[in-house]
């Protein structure tokens, strides 16, 4: 039997289970940090998956914790002008490698090639002696400049590829057609840009969100210290009490919004991440 | 050269200036700074004793079974999780290639694991196999701990690695699937190549320059591995990577010289590793512009 497609009914239930297998392989950690957040703390060495009762005890506890609310301020903060930073940085370049003729084209190609390949842990130890002579250590702009850095390969990469698609030549027709220069590129090249720029401004950002190595090396307190490193480094409400709860919940607040980025833009989130690799 | 030829190189060089100067200000700098580091002995807990010691840093810690420990367990890491991520996520993407009913959510759910930040997914993963807190020790009916002992704490690192990154590997091969023309395939089938054939022959050939940038990306991206190790061991009971020895020389021990010569080391390590691969799967990455 088969339907329009020319798929047979055991077809279909072979691709739709095998759909169900890999949905549940990729939401079975969230799942499960998410039911540990609940569980209440009696509870917390129970050994089983699914909470018996539910508790919101923890999430009041990691927000009233003074290290946990200025961590998520860090990182928001610092992950967006680390994003609004290099995606600015990376459309001029990618303008002027798509748009202009000039030797040097290629080379800044393969150094942001390099630098996308480079072990950030290389240059942990002079970061860390430069900025402690500059003043950077500990400060947002310490985190935000390696940041930015190692996000413009990716950022430059992504956005020639998108550039390189834009019919540039649409915005003389608008100025034939009467707009001002100023009218034609706002109305007709930036919503040819946008997609793209959102798919270099997503990932930069889950960089910056995801950073662990560069968190704890170059923060030491409350001022520039993110929220992965405060959740590594979580001592608990009580000197007693075991932090698994906490470190539970928090994880699930700093989850929330990669969710909701991976629900809204999925399609940029793709072809982002398929640009470089595929079409370079 | 024209006026206008030398105002068109002019404004290119202005508007990549920023980036550049990014990159050569916070990545090679370092690095240069980081080879002249690696050549003193310099202690920030002693920095009165700071002194020229040519290469003797680098004999020290090639001398030293840490960093070659380190360089294995990082190699045993690389080549479990890469491997079993290119078969497993050659399913995804053939899955999510074919299926009809689901694919938009298959594509959705696969971007969590990628997007989620690799420290809550560590801490997920130590919780689950933790004997106190944990399902999985229940589930199997086993008992013990499996981050305390070296081989299972290695299966539970694996793990957590291919589970977060197998997503980025099936999204790649699924957009090198979608490359291959449909009618490749028609033919094949018309001609009387079966399933296994089509795809031994046909997908796969074609296939090849993406699998190597695939791989390359992500047994670079693994050679890294930081975060996951330093969660759920912090390179305990023999399982800590190169760059938790760097981390732990330079950051931990303030030992700059010494954690410099590692982290030189550790980047001679990637450079060796990546020409390889280039060499091995033809990548002509100076001709490669984006199209």
């Amino acid at each position: 039997m088969t339907d329009g497609t020319g798929h047979s009914r055991t077809e279909r239930l072979f691709w739709g289970a095998g759909s169900a297998v890999v949905v549940a392989y990729a939401l079975l950690p969230v799942a499960w940090i998410l039911a540990l957040s609940l569980k209440p703390a009696a509870d917390l060495g129970d050994n089983r998956f699914f909470p018996r009762a539910f508790t919101l005890d923890h999430y009041a506890a990691v927000f009233h914790d003074p290290q946990f609310p200025a961590a998520l301020w860090n990182s928001v903060g610092i992950a967006v002008l680390a994003t609004l930073a290099a995606v600015l940085l990376g459309m001029l370049a990618a303008y002027a490698i798509v748009r202009l003729e000039f030797p040097g084209r290629r080379l800044i190609l393969a150094a942001a090639l390099a630098i996308a390949m480079f072990p950030p842990v290389s240059i942990i130890g002079p970061l860390f002696n430069m900025w402690r002579t500059l003043g950077l250590y500990d400060t947002w702009a310490g985190l935000i400049l390696p940041y930015m850095t190692f996000t413009l390969p990716l950022s430059i990469w992504t956005l020639a590829v998108f550039f390189r698609e834009i019919p540039w030549d649409l915005d003389k027709a608008a100025r034939v057609d009467g707009a001002t220069p100023l009218q034609a590129f706002v109305r007709v090249i930036v919503p040819l840009a946008a997609p793209g720029v959102a798919s270099a401004a997503i990932l930069v950002f889950l960089f910056a969100w995801n950073d662990f190595l560069f968190a704890i090396s170059l923060t030491s307190t409350n001022a520039a210290r993110t929220a992965p490193a405060a959740i590594a480094f979580f001592t608990g409400s009580s000197r007693f009490a075991q932090p698994t709860g906490s470190i539970a919940a928090a994880s699930v607040v700093v989850t929330v919004p990669v969710i909701l980025m991976v629900l809204l833009f999925q399609r940029r989130i793709v072809a982002g991440l398929t640009a470089g690799a595929v079409k370079g | 050269m024209s006026g206008r030829t030398r105002a068109e190189h002019r404004l290119a060089w202005l508007l990549c200036a920023p980036a550049v100067a990014a990159m050569l200000v916070v990545t090679a700098w370092p690095v240069l700074y980081a080879v002249w580091l690696s050549l003193f002995r310099y202690d920030l807990r002693f920095p009165d004793q700071r002194a020229f010691v040519g290469l003797d840093n680098y004999l020290t810690v090639l001398g030293s079974g840490v960093w070659w420990k380190a360089l294995f367990n990082t190699l045993f890491i690389t080549v479990g999780s890469v491997s079993v991520e290119l078969v497993l996520g050659f399913v995804f993407a053939l899955l999510m290639h074919r299926a009809l009913v689901g694919r938009r959510m298959v594509r959705t759910s696969l971007l969590v694991p990628y997007g989620l930040i690799t420290v809550v997914a560590a801490m997920s993963w130590r919780f689950a196999f933790d004997p106190t807190t944990g399902f999985v020790n229940a589930l199997l009916g086993l008992q013990g701990a499996w981050l305390a002992e070296r081989w299972t704490a290695f299966c539970v690192i694996i793990l957590t690695e291919i589970w977060k990154t197998t997503p980025f590997m099936a999204l790649l091969l699924l957009a090198g699937l979608t490359l291959i023309p449909a009618d490749l395939i028609h033919a094949a089938r018309v001609d009387g190549a079966n399933a296994r054939q089509r795809f031994f022959r046909v997908t796969l050939p074609l296939m090849r320059p993406v699998i190597g940038v695939a791989l390359l990306f992500r047994t670079l991206d693994a050679m890294r591995i930081f975060d996951t190790v330093f969660v759920q061991t912090r390179g305990a009971q023999g399982t800590g990577t190169l760059s938790i020895v760097g981390y732990n020389t330079l950051v931990t021990r303030l030992n700059l010289g010494l954690g410099s010569a590692v982290a030189v080391l550790i980047f001679v390590v990637v450079v060796v590793l990546a020409a390889l691969y280039l060499r091995g799967f033809g990548i002509e990455l100076s001709g490669r512009e984006p199209r």
